[in-house]
């Protein structure tokens, strides 16, 4: 019965989205509606086939694991895609003949630049984000994931809503707002997707059969229900037609700046900073099979954390129309912000204590602590430049470009590699991974590539800083805006070399992985493990 | 502007206190005696329930329930 219910909703949806296509009124919404048909008449055809055949009762003994294993794969693949474009922007800006006349309005900087950062954050991060919170939550409850299918219907959710995102961006469907350029509808499937999302995870910690929420879930709850929240308010938007991808915005002027950025540096305090310490709460402990430093500390880091970060957007705009008193206040909040990151980093690096040896043995701990250790620099970084003295320089510069990415990379993509490679072997039932070396060539890629990046970057951006600020003896500006572009040359060379380490890290990953599951030896059941005495 | 000045007012005072107790309050529960064997066990939750959930013969986790990793 319930089946035919979703046959017929999936009918629905495919002649209704057929109609708005032949009504489209711009490329985009063609396109995203061809999608839709695609995604809904697959979804109809996988249901059929499997109509009348026996109804499987998931066991309430068993973790449900599929969710996960098909995250962790799109969390690789959308890895490789983003940090790819990624390269490809970074040799467009220092090689501009690569903005293809034949390719202009379609893969240009200005198209591929929404298209790295939501695919590095929203599909790498994302996906990471999603498939890792269905993997603690049950572990730390106890208790398989809440409401069936649910979660499956977030996974596939969730990366329609990148392809439409994604497709929407190079074809110039975009709201010019940063990290939130999808256009109202991808939008509105995103909020459905979210909820879903928001089910699962608080049906699961309901069920659950330990007394206690460990300090991750809460990590993960505040993420997920912040981004919920900002999402929302921030994309507040009325489209022109239901036919078009166009929408107009209810906020105007000073408002949607700081809007914006309330939004935009949430979606990193809560998306890139609370959800990836709910991995760093779970995974590090796990690793260095020895619980958390301190557990008091964590959850003192959680609520300084939520309480403070909340407050700081208004550091993005510094000297613009947003009233001085709200400046300073997003400065204030921004500089103590530091105390609870350094409070949480010191808490993840001592959580190591007595087991420092592991360090020289174990590549996944490496990794992990100098994720860690980035997230240390990045939160000392940030504070620092949201001084409105420092921000003066900094502001406008490649310094701010290669914050984010010191932070996006080293913090936000190491641990997520750790991830990977603690739950592959985990998730597959492997007695460990293909190759601990290539994972050594992992680490020194990547961090050999970061550090390319961030010295680079601030070098160019320090350069321009002083440049445009430069005036001689009688106060006139002593370099137009093209000397500085000229000047940042050999630095973008450099950066771009960084990104190509850091994509030639990640595809040997995926290579190791890929080889840990099809070749590695099986994993003995657990049974035998749990049979010898504790000595 | 009646609600926007009513608002803002109630905002930059009671809500502020509210807040600023509640911050504190949180740092003084985290504190309380006692709390240390709860943190201690809830600390050391994630080395049991591996593959499989609790429940059945295992039960909700208690300070006797304790897996070998734990005994370090």
């Amino acid at each position: 019965m319930w089946d035919y219910l979703k046959l017929a909703v999936l009918g629905l949806v495919v002649v209704v989205a057929a109609v708005a296509a032949s009504m489209a009124r711009d490329l985009a919404y063609l396109v995203h509606m061809l999608v839709i048909i695609l995604a809904a008449g697959i979804t109809f055809f996988w249901i059929i086939r499997r109509i009348g055949e026996p109804v499987q009762v998931a066991s309430q003994n068993e973790y449900m694991d599929g969710p996960v294993r098909y995250g962790v794969v799109a969390t690789a693949l959308w890895g490789v895609v983003g940090f790819l474009v990624g390269v490809v922007i970074a040799a467009q800006l220092t090689w501009p003949q690569l903005n293809f006349e034949w390719a202009q309005g379609y893969l240009n900087f200005g198209r591929l630049r929404p298209l790295h950062t939501s695919a590095v954050i929203f599909a790498f991060g994302g996906n990471a984000l999603i498939a890792s919170a269905f993997y603690v939550v049950q572990r730390t409850s106890a208790a398989r994931l809440w409401g069936g299918g649910l979660a499956w219907f977030v996974f596939w959710g969730y990366q329609l809503f990148i392809v439409m995102a994604a497709t929407g961006y190079v074809l110039g469907s975009s709201q010019g707002n940063e990290y939130a350029e999808p256009e109202w509808l991808t939008d509105l499937w995103l909020t459905i997707v979210w909820v879903a999302f928001l089910l699962v995870f608080m049906g699961t910690i309901i069920k659950r059969r330990e007394p206690h929420i460990y300090v991750a879930n809460w990590f993960y709850m505040a993420f997920i229900i912040t981004v919920a929240m900002l999402h929302l308010v921030n994309n507040l938007a009325i489209p022109v037609s239901v036919f078009g991808s166009k929408s107009v915005p209810v906020w105007s002027g000073v408002q949607s700046a700081m809007i914006q950025w309330w939004y935009g540096h949430n979606a990193v305090g809560f998306f890139l900073t609370a959800g990836f310490l709910g991995m760093m709460y779970y995974f590090i402990p796990k690793q260095a099979e020895r619980p958390v430093y301190s557990y008091k500390l964590s959850i003192m880091h959680f609520w300084a954390l939520i309480f403070l970060y909340i407050w700081a957007g208004p550091h993005h705009l510094h000297y613009t129309a947003l009233p001085d008193w709200a400046q300073t206040l997003g400065m204030t909040f921004s500089i103590m912000l530091w105390m609870p990151s350094w409070g949480g980093m010191i808490n993840g690096l001592m959580t190591l204590s007595g087991a420092w040896d592991k360090l020289r043995t174990d590549p996944i701990i490496r990794m992990m602590v100098v994720s860690v250790g980035f997230y240390g620099m990045a939160t000392f970084e940030g504070p620092m430049m949201s001084i409105k003295t420092v921000n003066s320089l900094s502001h406008y510069t490649d310094w701010t470009i290669g914050h984010v990415h010191s932070g996006a990379l080293g913090w936000n993509g190491m641990i997520t590699f750790g991830m990977l490679y603690y739950l592959v072997p985990k998730l597959w039932q492997r007695q460990g991974l293909y190759s601990l070396s290539l994972v050594s060539w992992h680490f020194w890629l990547a961090t050999i590539g970061i550090v390319l990046y961030a010295a680079s970057m601030w070098v160019t951006g320090i350069m321009e800083g002083l440049m445009w600020r430069e005036v001689d003896a009688q106060g006139f500006l002593v370099n137009s805006f093209a000397d500085t572009v000229a000047a940042k040359f050999p630095m973008y060379v450099v950066r771009t070399l960084g990104g190509v380490l850091f994509l030639a890290g990640a595809v040997i990953m995926c290579y190791n992985l890929w080889k840990t599951v099809t070749s590695s030896p099986e994993r003995k059941p657990a049974r035998a493990a749990a049979a010898v005495p504790a000595e | 502007m009646e609600t926007y000045t009513f608002l803002r007012a109630f905002a930059d005072s009671w809500h502020l206190l509210f807040m600023f107790c509640f911050f504190i309050g949180v740092f003084l529960f985290i504190l309380r005696p006692g709390a240390n064997k709860v943190h201690e066990d809830t600390a050391n939750m994630i080395f049991r329930n591996d593959d499989k959930p609790g429940g059945g013969n295992t039960g909700p986790s208690t300070a006797s329930h304790k897996d070998p990793k734990e005994a370090r």
